[in-house]
């Protein structure tokens, strides 16, 4: 369920408070997105896209912090019992 | 309106499928002029060959495509490349072709023209004649724009038999190229999914590559090309009916960037996606390096892999083995793969 | 693609794999509530690869498998008048209601359009002023601000030709009737991701308070399931029950605040019945009073005929993780893909589906399923 996808918004086009607007980049593929749920979204942010609506911002330090602790949790772990 | 016996009509009339003048026109504009070259007998009600030595490959099918111009061709060269395809999974040498329009009550005339310029191009370069035809018109709503038919003759030249029935175990599974283009570039024009790409259909001729294979001296065991259902739908059927076990590799796929993107913003997967101008060819393990350098040099635009084997027979189903060292049953779909929010 | 690929990572994958099995000392049941990460497990086999200590109990997180037959025939309903174009998600079309599914009716003439969004059925009444369009909304707390949104713009721009069938309903209030169940036995959830994007964290701060488990709201891509595990594992294993975001490049803890006055805007609370669940309360959505002429069951006067009872499709117990597919008595004889019973065969986050195409029961110790003539 909840089918959303990040994607890079590339232009925002603003028409109203339920019509803000732009178009949002996925490795190329452009979609005509609703951006009224994230007004503060700017071009060169990455949001999540839900049936051609931004649901949320990616938080792109959150994104790195995950990973590091990833890295982090596999250096702990190397191959010993823990 | 306009008089009927007008000349310089621009969409196709129920007159135009009558039988009488206005049908000759039509055939004399749109096809004759531009098939003539072809071979196309427009006086006779069937052609005339020549005699054959060699075995004969008989196909037919019709298409369907919505909408009948897409990025990277249209159902004209469709429906040529389409026919070529069935002809050379048998091994044959494309020859001739037949040709059946259904068009709908006021259908443009010049984008027949384009059609038929654009199935004309396609036959030429694929080696294959377009000698006879026929052409219906039906009430406006009943026609969804135009239908093509086609009917295709190859011959073989060679001694192979190639056909599921010669599928081995352990036999090396090759895919001509990335899968999903055809699909996303048609799915794609669809206004209510409003997605931008460059995405153009892999519609090609299939018929250069698998006679320079056999040329090659390749084994083929058997071919098939992907086209509604994807890669999937075709190792299935292939699977199930030599009732064989077939292992695909998830790293032998390959997907352009904005295919996956687009598969994944609309939640398909690109393993059931529709492709028209990707085969897969199951030969003798040994013979791959070989298969795989002669498929690269003449196919233009995608890189051969090899995808998977078939690891046993007896036990029908496929199955995809992925980087994290699992592995899951591909099935096919009941229908058409749809779009999807959850 | 960015953020998205990183979290697919074969490495990453195994290395979690090895962590789960090595901070496991016994076996944990985890439920996952969202069809996407149900998908997600099924099709790069984590559950396999995690057998070991981790069983996955699927709950019901499919919006399509949990939409009542009922409603699905008012849609249908609308489908066949002359005025109306009903106009659904691709994932509705080919779900059975009592009798029939969108498809059926489109197949006979009635004028059904998918679409990708609910905005361009706002488009598509503009385009034809002279219909009615209907907007089936179904979905959980992801959809339902966008179905507010396309209401709210509606009204923006005086739209007098479009209406929403609302079939939204809530999560939480779900996983509390899960979690009730006597028989239910669930160590730990992983909360659906972006539901949470939008509605936040706090409904299930209150459920695992009140229900003593961990909930560690949880991504969709592979690394993510398996983080939100091993978070939930490292929990169970020191006995806490607390909340936690795997999920945290897309969860805040307040949500989408935004996204969340949509929805409170147009719609109201109120009780629910789930197909093969029954009856949850405060669990669905229902237009406001106040936008009542873009609800579809008011403007077209339609009467909800009354719902069976819960249990009368075996569906349910499948639907709540209280059993596998293979343990329906259906499963793969009267019921599958070509002819499903239920929704979770037929809808693609289906966990019927899911099993039935990866076949998931051949590779059980079950033999009843592998008897089973397969229809084509």
């Amino acid at each position: 369920m909840c089918l959303a996808v990040p994607g890079q918004i590339a232009s925002v086009k603003d028409e109203g408070r339920f019509s803000r607007s732009g178009k949002v980049s996925f490795d190329g593929v452009m979609v005509s997105v609703n951006l009224s749920c994230v007004p503060e979204a700017d071009i060169g942010d990455f949001v999540l896209v839900h049936a051609g609506v931004a649901i949320g911002r990616i938080n792109q330090d959150e994104a790195r912090r995950t990973l590091a602790l990833l890295a982090q949790a596999f250096d702990d772990n190397p191959g010993g019992k823990e | 309106m306009k008089n009927v016996n007008d000349k310089s009509t621009d969409v196709v009339q129920l007159a135009h499928g009558g039988g009488g003048r206005m049908m000759h026109q039509l055939i004399s504009e749109v096809f004759a002029s531009i098939f003539d070259a072809s071979g196309l007998d427009c006086s006779n009600d069937a052609a005339l060959l020549p005699g054959q030595q060699s075995r004969i490959v008989f196909t037919t099918d019709s298409y369907v495509v919505d909408p009948l111009f897409f990025p990277g061709g249209d159902i004209g060269c469709l429906a040529v490349y389409g026919t070529v395809n069935d002809l050379a999974m048998r091994g044959a040498r494309p020859a001739y072709m037949s040709v059946g329009f259904i068009v709908e009550e006021g259908f443009p005339i010049n984008d027949l023209k384009r059609i038929a310029e654009s199935m004309r191009a396609s036959a030429q370069h694929a080696g294959i004649s377009i000698v006879t035809g026929d052409t219906k018109v039906v009430d406006r709503g009943h026609g969804h724009g135009l239908f093509i038919n086609t009917a295709g003759i190859g011959f073989v030249d060679h001694d192979l038999v190639i056909g599921v029935e010669n599928v081995q175990p352990d036999d090396a599974i090759v895919l001509s190229g990335d899968i999903g283009r055809h699909g996303l570039a048609v799915m794609a024009c669809r206004q209510e999914l409003a997605l931008e790409t460059s995405i153009e259909s892999d519609c090609a001729s299939l018929a250069e590559p698998i006679l320079k294979l056999i040329d090659a001296r390749i084994d083929i065991h058997c071919l098939r090309d992907l086209t509604r259902g994807g890669l999937a739908s075709a190792l299935v059927e292939i699977s199930e009916s030599c009732r064989a076990e077939i292992v695909l590799n998830q790293a032998g796929i390959k997907v352009l960037p904005q295919v996956a993107a687009a598969c994944e913003i609309l939640g398909l997967d690109p393993l059931y996606v529709a492709n028209e101008g990707r085969f897969v060819l199951f030969l003798p393990a040994e013979q791959v390096n070989l298969a795989l350098e002669v498929i690269d040099r003449s196919c233009a635009d995608s890189k051969p892999v090899v995808a998977g084997r078939v690891s046993a027979v007896g036990n029908p189903r496929v199955i995809l083995r992925n980087e994290y060292g699992t592995e899951r049953v591909i099935d096919m779909l009941s229908g058409d793969q749809l779009p999807r929010i959850c | 693609m960015k953020f998205l690929s990183e979290y697919r990572d074969a490495g990453s994958v195994l290395k979690l794999i090895e962590l789960i099995h090595r901070n496991t000392t016994r076996d944990w049941r985890i439920m996952e509530v969202c069809g996407g990460q149900t998908n997600t497990i099924l099709r790069y086999g984590l559950d396999q690869s995690i057998r070991e200590c981790i069983t996955f109990v699927h709950g019901p997180g499919c919006p399509v498998c949990v939409t009542p037959a009922e409603t699905i025939d008012l849609a249908q309903t609308l489908a066949t008048r002359p005025d109306v174009i009903l106009c659904s998600f691709g994932d509705m079309l080919r779900v059975p209601g009592s009798k029939h599914t969108l498809l059926d009716i489109k197949s006979v003439g009635g004028d059904v359009v998918m679409l990708y969004s609910p905005l361009d059925a706002l488009r598509l009444a503009q385009e034809r002023p002279g219909r009615e369009v209907v907007f089936f909304g179904i979905g959980f707390e992801t959809t339902a601000p966008l179905t507010a949104l396309a209401i709210l713009r509606a009204r923006e721009v005086g739209l007098r030709n479009f209406s929403v069938l609302c079939a939204h309903v809530l999560i939480p209030p779900a996983v509390d009737s899960v979690m009730r169940m006597p028989s239910a036995r669930i160590d730990a959830l992983l909360a659906p991701g972006h539901v949470c994007t939008i509605s936040g964290i706090r409904a299930y701060q209150l459920l695992s308070a009140q229900h003593k488990i961990p909930i560690v709201v949880t991504g969709f891509e592979p690394v993510d399931i398996l983080q939100g595990v091993l978070q939930s594992v490292e929990m169970l294993e020191q006995d806490r029950a607390e909340m936690a975001i795997q999920y945290r490049r897309a969860v805040a803890a307040t949500g989408n605040p935004e996204a969340q006055r949509l929805a409170e805007t147009v719609f109201r609370p109120a009780d629910r019945e789930w197909r093969g669940l029954g009856m949850i309360p405060g669990s669905g959505l229902v237009i406001a009073r106040e936008f009542q002429q873009y609800d579809a069951e008011h403007r077209f006067s339609l009467e909800r005929a009354s719902i069976h009872s819960a249990h009368s499709e075996p569906c349910g117990d499948v639907l709540t993780g209280l059993a596998t597919p293979p343990e329906c008595p259906l499963f793969g004889r009267q019921c599958t893909p070509e002819h499903p019973v239920g929704a979770p065969m037929v809808s693609s986050e289906g966990t019927c589906a899911a099993y039935y195409r990866s076949q998931r029961y051949a590779a059980t110790a079950s033999t009843v399923i592998e008897d089973a003539p397969r229809t084509r």
